[in-house]
This record gives structure tokens, C-alpha cells and sequence, in this order.
């Protein structure tokens, strides 16, 4: 049976390729690791996959803002590909740097007129704690809308912020491209420290395209593979350790044999 | 004559809030500076005059602001702000490097702007008053409060600004230097001319060699020699003669003991007499690798790098871990780092004017500067940073310790290594430059005043993504066996690395092939710089073009430097011109032994006198505010800990994260069950009291950390880790052999070998005559593997209902150096002593305990004791609370309640367990000193009884504002 496949991207300072790889291929992908130069050399190997992923790290150290020179890089030399390769139906999923890249190369949100960018947390430093992340209506091709998915933040510019804010949490809405917001324990959304771990306008956590297929999102939902990682270990506040495999699962859905494409 | 520079400033837009312009004017007004306007931050750029202005427009909008926040002020080459008088402009000295400046120049590419070979873009800051301000005022305060004057200049904003030009070349040919025929006093003068630290002694043994060989030695050979016998190389105290005394206070001899070679007599023979066939590699490589499974074994090291960081604490803890991580990848034919580990020692909050010595900086700035050092380096090299603490002690002040340890796995068949003859010599990573000369004979001298301004050249910064990629292509490099040897570039530069490759076999070296950060370094500079981020390999010529090729698909520069040979000689070339060449034999085996003296004072020390009238839950709010005490969980959160996604048991536990755990429980492959407990001891106070006792409880802490968390004690390895004052000083070495002996002792009593370790003398700092060593301290580290981490324990309260059991008995009357006895200022007194006799069957007991699943928590009483622990275990949880009994605890009869609460005595365990499995838990513990002291409870409140009687009651959440807790 052919599984979906997973093309993922590495460069100098990419850091959570191993457990994003992990987490993809136990939802069922096979996945192909490639470094930035190759790609930039060959960017039709594109073509070759159904979901494009971008892991988490200190790409070129964060330096000029975190995930400004690899989405400069991206847009640069592999931007007409990525297009391409999601007019024809293939996703594109980004986490932490990952995500900030898709935001700094502005496929995500990709809402003319919408200035969007991740920047210093509110407390100015680097904050790595769990957090819970309620699903949105953007995801609910995904996930249950409403439903909760605990994940790892580590991160120090996971603060979106949008131009306009009221304007432009409207339009999000609205277009419904928002796919997580930072929740407390009861699953309310919040916009409250550490529930919240960085300030972001409209306590948001992760973004999805219009398409529903270009997806990102700060905190790691790959640290959350089962009970043994989780804070409690499993004891119940903070799910089962069953939904991070979900919401992968989710992701590759559509490209499991069989599925409608 | 350099051009003037474009500069591109981004401050945040004047609406949004600027934290760190907010602190700066809160460190300017701690200086003194009263301002009434708000301070405005800036990062910001220099770039080429020779750009366009189109051309710096554009990078600014598309690379240097963010689209939302922030709002760019470009300036062209000598163009002055408008508000420049208010305004500081703060860059990094000629030399320094600035790897945020490399990758600007590198994106401006993505734009097609190409810069020429000699312009580069450099990264700055500025601060901006947003109101009048004097400007000298302003400068002045700067300086010291937002700047590092070791690596940083401070001008106003309207000085013009030009890019750094290249360091002044050296002058570089041939260079001996005359010694066949120099006096004592001659012999003196070179070393110190030449900063080699090379005492008369061994300046003597080299004349001798030299006169032998019939000619004088070049420059490049003494450097060599001085790093290769450097303290920080070769340990030569610890591995030296030594004659120890032990007095009573009254002088009388009580005992003489003498030794060879004090580390080979001490430590490495404990780990001989054990050797189990689950040490892999013991004191060999630059880590020691026990097994986790059959196939897979762990590297674990722990290095010191305190000088530096007493300096530029930021760098100086940047490239420590930077250093430890290198070795590493250094052991065997590489290990992948996966955990790290880090412990600080640093002044108290609370010193302040005199009690701070000049050129040192106050100790909450050490320690800020520390965390953010090693936050940086870490978090970007994608290694968990999961185990640590922090130790605050006013001996720390001019001296802090900065402990960086990292963990690797490493497959059985990877091991061993060895360069053969005829291998090529490549460096891999970053370039050489003059950073770090002489960083292994200045670790391997006492700091001093002057410290400040002589040797900013021993200072640098690290660059992690460079390592990062060093790391990456390595693990490829290895897994196809494209290299027989490789170590790290460390303390020495190229003259260890090679040196030491080559110790068995020979090398030669052209030393003009290798690619430098700027031109006109000298020969014997390239040679022993300390540059970061370096690698040596040994390649075997049919995969050398493999593995240049591999390098550069990695980005990683890779050059051959030379080759290994057969001669047994160390042969440098300059340009084709033998500047050095000397045999292996006396580089490594000829520095001279002196016998040492060292004298221990045994001291009387009286019990504790615990008073009878302190409220035992007033002391304990105070107790979970100590500083040894309090929580360090703001730092943990600055670290990625949990990258890699296999931190099973994180160092703070629980559902809302906030309890204190004891060792943590990392997993290196997500598809495997197994993985490893880590956790680490370190007990300075009770070392001042009795250096062994402090030893052996630092021991005895590592090592109850990982059962904590259910780590097999028959599996722990140890790594010792000796900071001291200057062993040179019979007293200071004395209480370095008691520390020894104590590795030994405990070694041998608890089965747990020392596979790695590495010492840091001269923690000394000289000011107005007075000469002032640190505490002795000795950090133990100690790793067990676990064959499935689902088993392991953390320390939070689970259920109510459950039994609270302690497990080892208290001795109330040895509370010394306690944090009971420092906050009821009760003086001197005996210190805790682990009883090796009886420790093991404890930890076996634990253990069992743990593996039959019968504990739902468990925590070691340390710091605090047990009314500290039980506190931790109730606000760790998710609403429970626990009440517990004093009467009830093992201990000597009649023993205070204070002292049954508050004494620090090690090999003791609170842990929660059903009340269905008691009588299994009976059948584990039998003889040993155990008791039921308590029960857990429905309500969030930790309540303490004496034989039935309330004498505290106090709500979790009290408890945690106290300890500092979120």
C-alpha cells in the first residue's frame, strides 16, 4: 500500500527534525528528509510528495528574526514549486520555525492585506512549558473543532501579531483561518500567562490557509507521541497522549490510499 | 582607511511596549543615571558605504525589520540621528566574533547584493532616551550597566560609525627563542613574557631537552609545550606526587598519607577494582560510555569553564557547552548529543559595594548572563537542557563556577578510534582566528584585577549553528565510516587536537592551509588558538574526497591540514619551512613531577544544638525561600528541555509544572523503551566544614537523584568534577585529597565506577594582597540507564488516601551547614556524613520498590530536609495535601523535632505508596530504618503533627508563592 509521503525540509539550525520524522511516520507517512541546498537545487523534487513539512529549530540561529532568512530562502528559491505543488492538492506544514518561516515567506495566513508576524514573546524570553491548544474552526478538516491538543511550547518569537489587530482577527475569522488558540485547563481560550505562553493577538497559536491545506503552528504537537512525555505522565489533565498522533493522522488523511484526493 | 557605514537601527514601533529598553533604563538608573523618559532599544546593522541606498532600503524592508513591529531608521554613512546625544551605540570590539553579522552578509545575498572580500555587515545595539539626557552622563553609565567592557565599546550615537578593519598582521617567519643558556631568573621571565605558565621546573626540563637536541626551540614548540603541560591539559596536581597531613585544630599530626599519582590512587582505581563490563570507555576519550543497551552505550561529560565566564559570562557559558558538547562528538568516532546538564555557583543576591571586588560584576548579573549563555547555545544546538542547579555562596563572588555537561549516545561499534599513518589531518567547522590565545594557560592561572582589560583575547562567542552543522554532517560522516579518528578542537587549539591524535603515531602539519577568520595571524597563533566550533578528523585517503564533499553539502569548510605519520614526531611547517618539530615522547611525557605538600585540619565540630522554641512552619516558608531551596524553575523554562520530544521526567513535574523533581529521565531514541536517569550532587557548604564528608554527600545526592526517578543503583556511573582554590597552597590541597579519597570510598561502597571527570584549580582571585579560594567543590554527576522509562517516578503527590514512608534514618544531631541551621543561625556544627556501610541497601530497596511498581511518587530529602520535601511533593501536585507525623520519623532517640524535620542527613527517600501494597513494601524494607510517617490528603495543605499533636498547618499554595513557584 503506498503511504502518504512526506518531504522534509533541513537546513543549518533545524532541531526537531527527529521527532517531527518520528511522529509522521508513526501516523502512517513515509517521509524523505532533504537539506535546503539540494532542494534549492532541484526544487521539483517537490512534486514527489503530498505533504511538505518544515520542523522546528534556530534555522541560521534566528538571526535577522526567527525564520526570516529560511522564509526568505523558501520564497527565494522554492516559492513557484510550493504553489504549484498546493494548486495541485499537496499541504504544507510548518512547526515553530517552521511555522514562523511559512509566516515570514507570508504563505501563511496568505490573506491579501493581512500583515502578520511572530515576534518576541510578551515576557521577552524564551518560554518552554505545555500548553493546551483548543481547535478551531479552520481545522475541523483536522481535528474536532472545539476539541484540545496538549503540545510543547519552546519558543521565544511565538507572539503573532497582525497589523490591524481588530480588523484582521475579523478577516481571520471570518475566512476561518485560524486553526488553534492557546486554552486553560477547562478549554477556554485565554489570553493569560503561561496558559497562553506569548501574548499572541487573539490568543492565537497556529494558522491554517484557505484551502485548509497549508497548516502551522508554534507549539510542538510531535513532543506529545503519548502518556510518557506528558507533564502528569498521563494521569488525565493533560489528555491521554493520544492526540497528538491525531491530529498527524489528520493532517495525512486525504492522502491515504483511497481517499477522495 | 575604512568608509563610513550605512546603519540601519529597528526600534519597535513607539505604541508597543520595549522590555528591553525597559530593563536597560532600569540598569541605567541602578547606575545612578536618573532619567525621566523612557529608554527605546535598538538591534540594529552596519553595512558597506559602497551599497546603494535602494539597495540598503530593501534589505532593511524584506530582512533586517519585521513587517509589523518595528519601524527602521537608516542613516547613511556619516549621517548623524537627530536625537544622537541621547542615544548610545554599543558594538563588539575589533575581533569579536559576531555570527548575527555573518548571516546578514550571507542574506543579503538572497537579495543579489554580493559583498566584496573585504566588506562585511556587522550587528550592533543602540539605546535611545526618549528625552533630553546628558550624553557624557549617559556614555559613562552605559558602559557599566549595558554594556560588557571586555568585548564592547560604547560611543554616543553621533560618533560616526565605520565598519571594524582586519586585525593587524604579526610579523611571521622562523622565531627561536634563546633559552640553552638563560639563568632561573631568564627562564622566569619567558614563561611570563610569553604567557606560558610554565613554572621554573618546567622551563628547566625544556632547556635540558633543548640542550640535548643541540638547539634552541622555536616560538611555535614552546607554545606548544605550554598548552600540552598546561594544569587545564594535563592536570598536573591531581595526577601528581603528593604528601598529605592531617592535624587536629590543636596541630598535632593524626595522619600521613602519600601518593604517586593522586587521581590514578583514588578514583581511577575505585573504577579499576569494579570495572564492570558495562563501562565502555573509562578516562580514556573525552567522555566516558557505559552501556544503555546491548548495542547502544552513552557518552557523558562535564566540564568546567568558569574563568571565561567570570569575564563574559554570556560568552563564557556560550562556549562552554559549545566545548562539552565537541566532546561529545569527539568521543570515540562521535556521539549525538541528546541531554544536557548545567550548575552554577555564583555570589549571593544580596552582596553589594565592597563585598564585590573591583573588575567583578555583581553576582545576579553572572548569573543572568550565564543562563542566557547557555540558553542561547543550547536551546539552538537543539539538545535538551534537563539537569542543573544553582549554588549561591559569597565565596563565589569573584570566582563562579559554570558546570556544562552533555550527554550522547553513541553505537558499541563506534568507540574505538584510531588515527593511522598516512590518514589525512582535516579540520572541519569554524575558521581560526586570534580569539581564545592562551585560553589553557589563562584557565590555569588565578584571576586578578587586571583580569578585566588583559585578556579579552581569552574571551569568546559561540556560534551554534556552526556546531549545529558540524554535528549534522558528522553523524552522516560516521554512520558511512568515512573518517578512523576524530576529537575536538578544546583548550590548545590544533596543538591538543593533533597532539593528542597523533600521540601514537606522528603528524605533520602545514600550518599556512588553515582557512582564518581574517589574515595575518602568526603561525604559532593558528596553532594554539582556541577558535570555537572546531573539529579534528583523521581520514583515510580513499574517502577524503567523500568526505570534503559531504562536508560541503552540509556547509560545513573543511580543510587538510596535514597528515599522520610513523616518525613519532610532531613536525610544523609554515609555508613549507619546518618552524617545529619534536618528539610526541616528550611532549606528552616529559613534564616534570614535583613532590606536593597538603595538610587537612580534622576539625571538633560540636552537634547541633537545635533550639527548642522556632515554629517548625514559619522556618519552613523560610526554608522553601532559601536560596538553595528556592525554585530555579525560571531558569529551567528559559530551556529548551524538552527538544528531541524523549524527556520522559522533566525537572519540573507534575500538572501545573512547578514541583521540584530529583534526577530526570530522558529517552535518546523515541522508538525504544530504554533511556537513561540523570542527576547530579554538589554540597559546598558542608565541604568547608570536612572536605570528605562534602565530597562523599555530593556522592550520595548524584546518585539518590537518579534511584529517585527509578534508575538502577547498580548501573550509576559517576563524573567527578573538582573546582578548588590554588592546590599550589598545602591547605587548599589539602581538602582536595580528603575530596579524593572520599570518590574512592564511595565509588567502592556503592559499585558506582567515576567513568569521566576534570578538574579547575586556581579559583582564586587576588585583590589588595588578600588571596580568597572558592568553597571546595566537587559537582557529581551520575547517569544509570533504565531498561523502560514508563517505570520511572516523579516527585508530585498522586491520590489521597496513599501512605507517606520514609525510608533511612535521620540524624538529628549532624544538621551542619544545613538550611535550617543557616536560617536559625545556629553556628558550626557537625555536618551530615553518608554511612557507605549502610547506603546501598537502601538504594537496592528503593529500587526494588520502584521497579514493583509499589511507589505513585518518591523524592530524595535533601536541602531542607524532610519538611522540605514533603512541602515540594504536596505543591507538585494537582490538589492534594499530606499530613505527617515527626514522632514518627527513624531516628535517634530523643532527637529535637526541628532536627527530625530540617537535618540534611543523605540515603534517605519519602515515598508515597497505596495503602494495598504496604505489605509489599514491608517485604522490600524489612530491616532497614523505615516508617509509615503520614498519609495524603484530598485538600491542598501540608500539615505536621507531633506524636498526634498539630504543630503546622500551611495551604500548597502558601507554600509555593514561598518557594517562588508559579
Amino acid at each position: 500500500m503506498m503511504k502518504p509521503r512526506v518531504l522534509q525540509l533541513f537546513a543549518a539550525g533545524v532541531n526537531c527534525d527527529r521527532e517531527l520524522s518520528f511522529a509522521f511516520e508513526q501516523a502512517g507517512a513515509s517521509l524523505e528528509q532533504i537539506h535546503i541546498r539540494e532542494l534549492m537545487r532541484k526544487p521539483e523534487r517537490i512534486r514527489e510528495c503530498d505533504l511538505f513539512s518544515v520542523p522546528g529549530g534556530f534555522t541560521y540561529g534566528d538571526d535577522l528574526g526567527a525564520g526570516t532568512i529560511l522564509g526568505t530562502e523558501i520564497e527565494c528559491f522554492l516559492g513557484e514549486e510550493l504553489r504549484a505543488h498546493h494548486d495541485r492538492g499537496g499541504a504544507v506544514f510548518g512547526v515553530c520555525n517552521g511555522f514562523q518561516a511559512l509566516v515570514k515567506c507570508g504563505l501563511l495566513p496568505g490573506l491579501e492585506g493581512i500583515r502578520a508576524s511572530l515576534t518576541w514573546n510578551q515576557t521577552h524570553r524564551f518560554e518552554c512549558r505545555w500548553v493546551r491548544l483548543r481547535v478551531e474552526a479552520g481545522l475541523a478538516g483536522v481535528l474536532p473543532e472545539g476539541s484540545l491538543l496538549p503540545a510543547a511550547a519552546a519558543h521565544a518569537e511565538g507572539r503573532l501579531v497582525l497589523g490591524s489587530p481588530a480588523e484582521d482577527l475579523a478577516r481571520l475569522e471570518q475566512e476561518g483561518l485560524i486553526a488553534f488558540r492557546y486554552a486553560d485547563a477547562a478549554g477556554d481560550t485565554t489570553a493569560a500567562f503561561p496558559a497562553c505562553p506569548n501574548g499572541s493577538d487573539g490568543s492565537i497559536a497556529g494558522l491554517v490557509s484557505a484551502s485548509g491545506r497549508v497548516i502551522g503552528l508554534m507549539p510542538h504537537p510531535e513532543r506529545n507521541l503519548g502518556p510518557g512525555t506528558l507533564p502528569d505522565r498521563g494521569a488525565g489533565a493533560w489528555g491521554d497522549g493520544s492526540e497528538g498522533l491525531a491530529f498527524f493522522r489528520g493532517m495525512l488523511a486525504p492522502y491515504l490510499e483511497g481517499s477522495p484526493a | 582607511m575604512s568608509k563610513g557605514a550605512w546603519r540601519v537601527e529597528l526600534e519597535l514601533s513607539s505604541e508597543r511596549s520595549d522590555p528591553v529598553g525597559d530593563a536597560a533604563k532600569a540598569a541605567l538608573e541602578h547606575r545612578g543615571l536618573k532619567l525621566e523618559s523612557p529608554v527605546r532599544s535598538a538591534r540594529a546593522y552596519l553595512l558597506p558605504g559602497e551599497l546603494s541606498r535602494q539597495q540598503v532600503e530593501e534589505a532593511s524592508a524584506r530582512l533586517f525589520a519585521d513587517p509589523v513591529t518595528e519601524t527602521a531608521r537608516i542613516l547613511a554613512p556619516d549621517q548623524v540621528p537627530e536625537q544622537g546625544g541621547s542615544m548610545v551605540v554599543i558594538r563588539r570590539l575589533t575581533g569579536v566574533a559576531d555570527p548575527e553579522g555573518q548571516s546578514a552578509s550571507r542574506a543579503l545575498r538572497l537579495l543579489g547584493v554580493e559583498l566584496g572580500p573585504d566588506q562585511s555587515v556587522e550587528s550592533y545595539r543602540t539605546f535611545r532616551v526618549d528625552g533630553p539626557v546628558d550624553t557624557a552622563a549617559l556614555v559613562e553609565a552605559s558602559s557599566r550597566a549595558l554594556a560588557n567592557p571586555v568585548i564592547e565599546t560604547v560611543e554616543p550615537g553621533t560618533a560616526a560609525q565605520v565598519l571594524h578593519p582586519a586585525p593587524a598582521a604579526r610579523p611571521s617567519e622562523r622565531v627561536e627563542v634563546p633559552l640553552l643558556d638563560a639563568d632561573e631568573d631568564r627562564l622566569a621571565e619567558v614563561s611570563a613574557a610569553m604567557s606560558l605558565a610554565l613554572s621554573v621546573e618546567e622551563m628547566k626540563a625544556i632547556q635540558g631537552h633543548y640542550r640535548e637536541a643541540g638547539r634552541e626551540p622555536t616560538d611555535v614548540e614552546l607554545e606548544t609545550l605550554a598548552q600540552t603541560w598546561s594544569e587545564h591539559c594535563k592536570h598536573k596536581t591531581l595526577t601528581g606526587p603528593v604528601k598529605l597531613t592531617v592535624r587536629d585544630e590543636a596541630g598535632a599530626v593524626l595522619a600521613e598519607r602519600e601518593y604517586q599519582n593522586l587521581l590514578k590512587q583514588t578514583v581511577f582505581e575505585a573504577t579499576q577494582r569494579l570495572s564492570p563490563d558495562w563501562c565502555w570507555s573509562v578516562f580514556e576519550d573525552n567522555a566516558g560510555v557505559v552501556a544503555m543497551t546491548e548495542d547502544i552505550g552513552i557518552a557523558i561529560k562535564v566540564e568546567t569553564h568558569n574563568h571565561p565566564s567570570a569575564l563574559d559570562p554570556y560568552g563564557g557559558a556560550g562556549t562552554g557547552i559549545g566545548g562539552v558538547i565537541r566532546d561529545i562528538l569527539g568521543t570515540g568516532l562521535g556521539a549525538r548529543p541528546f541531554a544536557g546538564t548545567d550548575v552554577f555557583c555564583v555570589g549571593t543576591s544580596d552582596m553589594s559595594g565592597e563585598e564585590i571586588p573591583p573588575g567583578t560584576m555583581h553576582p545576579d548579573r553572572i548569573l543572568d548572563g550565564v543562563i542566557a549563555g547557555v540558553r542561547d547555545y543550547g536551546n539552538r544546538m537543539g539538545i535538551p537542557t534537563v539537569s542543573g542547579t544553582v549554588i549561591r555562596h559569597p565565596g563565589y563572588v569573584a570566582n563562579p563556577l559554570v558546570y556544562a555537561g552533555c550527554v550522547g549516545e553513541i553505537p558499541r561499534d563506534c568507540v574505538e578510534k584510531a588515527a593511522r599513518p598516512g590518514d589525512a589531518i582535516v579540520s572541519i567547522g569554524g575558521r581560526t582566528g586570534r580569539d581564545g590565545i592562551h585560553g589553557a594557560t589563562f584557565s590555569s592561572e588565578a584571576l586578578h584585577e587586571e583580569s578585566e582589560t588583559v585578556d579579552a583575547a581569552a574571551v569568546q562567542i559561540g556560534d551554534p549553528i556552526t556546531e549545529k552543522k558540524v554535528l549534522d554532517v558528522m553523524m552522516v560522516a560516521r554512520d558511512r565510516r568515512l573518517y578512523s579518528a576524530t576529537t575536538d578542537c578544546g583548550a590548545g587549539g590544533f596543538s591538543s587536537a593533533v597532539g593528542e591524535m597523533g600521540e601514537d603515531c606522528g603528524a605533520e602539519v602545514e600550518l599556512s592551509t588553515a582557512p582564518l577568520k581574517y589574515p595575518g595571524l602568526s603561525y604559532w597563533e593558528i596553532w594554539i588558538s582556541e577558535a570555537q566550533e572546531r573539529m579534528v578528523f583523521s581520514v583515510p585517503p580513499e574517502s577524503l574526497d567523500e568526505f570534503l564533499e559531504l562536508c560541503g553539502d552540509y556547509e560545513v569548510e573543511a580543510t587538510v591540514l596535514g597528515n599522520f605519520t610513523d616518525t613519532g614526531r610532531l613536525v610544523l611547517r609554515w609555508h613549507g619551512e619546518v618552524v617545529g618539530d619534536m618528539p610526541m615522547d616528550f611532549l606528552h611525557g616529559g613534564v616534570p613531577q614535583p613532590l606536593r605538600q597538603a595538610e587537612l585540619v580534622e576539625r571538633a565540630l560540636p552537634e547541633t544544638a537545635w533550639p527548642a522554641d522556632a515554629d517548625p512552619g514559619a522556618l519552613l516558608l523560610e526554608a522553601l525561600a532559601h536560596p538553595s531551596v528556592a525554585s530555579k524553575e525560571w531558569v529551567v523554562r528559559q530551556y529548551d528541555h524538552e527538544v528531541q520530544g524523549g524527556t520522559v521526567v522533566k525537572p519540573y513535574q507534575g500538572p501545573g509544572g512547578r514541583g521540584p523533581g530529583d534526577g530526570t529521565v530522558v529517552k535518546p531514541r523515541l522508538e525504544l523503551d530504554a533511556g537513561v536517569a540523570i542527576g547530579c550532587g554538589i554540597a559546598p557548604r558542608i565541604a568547608e566544614l570536612d572536605a570528605w564528608a562534602g565530597a562523599a554527600c555530593a556522592i550520595d545526592e548524584a546518585v539518590r537523584n537518579v534511584v529517585a526517578a527509578g534508575g538502577n543503583p547498580h548501573r550509576v556511573a559517576l563524573l567527578d568534577n573538582f573546582c578548588w582554590g590554588d592546590c599550589r597552597k598545602p591547605d587548599r590541597f589539602g581538602t582536595m585529597v580528603a575530596a579524593a579519597e572520599a570518590c574512592r570510598d564511595m565509588a567502592l561502597a556503592y559499585g558506582a565506577p567515576f567513568v569521566s571527570g576534570k578538574d579547575s584549580l586556581n579559583n582564586e582571585y587576588r585583590v589588595g594582597g588578600e588571596e580568597r579560594p572558592i568553597p571546595p567543590t566537587l559537582l557529581c554527576t551520575a547517569i544509570a540507564p533504565m531498561a523502560d522509562t514508563a517505570r520511572a517516578t516523579t516527585t508530585p503527590l498522586k491520590r489521597a488516601g496513599d501512605l507517606l514512608v520514609l525510608v533511612g534514618r535521620t540524624c538529628a544531631g549532624a544538621g551542619g551547614a544545613s538550611v535550617a541551621s543557616d536560617l536559625l543561625d545556629l553556628g558550626d556544627s557537625q555536618p551530615p556524613r553518608p554511612e557507605p556501610e549502610h547506603a546501598p541497601a537502601v538504594f537496592d530497596a528503593v529500587h526494588q520498590c520502584i521497579e514493583d511498581g509499589l511507589a505513585a511518587a518518591c523524592h530524595d530529602l535533601c536541602e531542607g530536609g524532610l519538611a522540605v520535601a514533603a512541602a515540594e511533593m504536596v505543591f507538585g501536585s494537582d490538589g492534594l495535601g499530606a499530613r505527617l507525623d515527626a514522632a514518627k520519623v527513624p531516628a535517634e532517640a530523643g532527637a529535637p523535632l526541628l532536627g527530625r524535620l530540617y537535618a540534611e542527613t543523605p540515603t534517605r527517600f519519602l515515598l508515597e505508596v497505596p495503602p494495598d501494597h504496604l505489605a509489599d513494601l514491608e517485604a522490600c524494607f524489612r530491616t532497614l530504618p523505615w516508617a509509615v510517617v503520614g498519609e495524603v490528603l484530598g485538600r491542598p495543605e501540608l500539615e505536621w503533627l507531633e506524636q498526634g499533636d498539630p504543630v503546622a498547618r500551611l495551604a500548597a499554595d502558601d507554600l509555593a508563592r514561598a518557594n517562588g513557584a508559579r
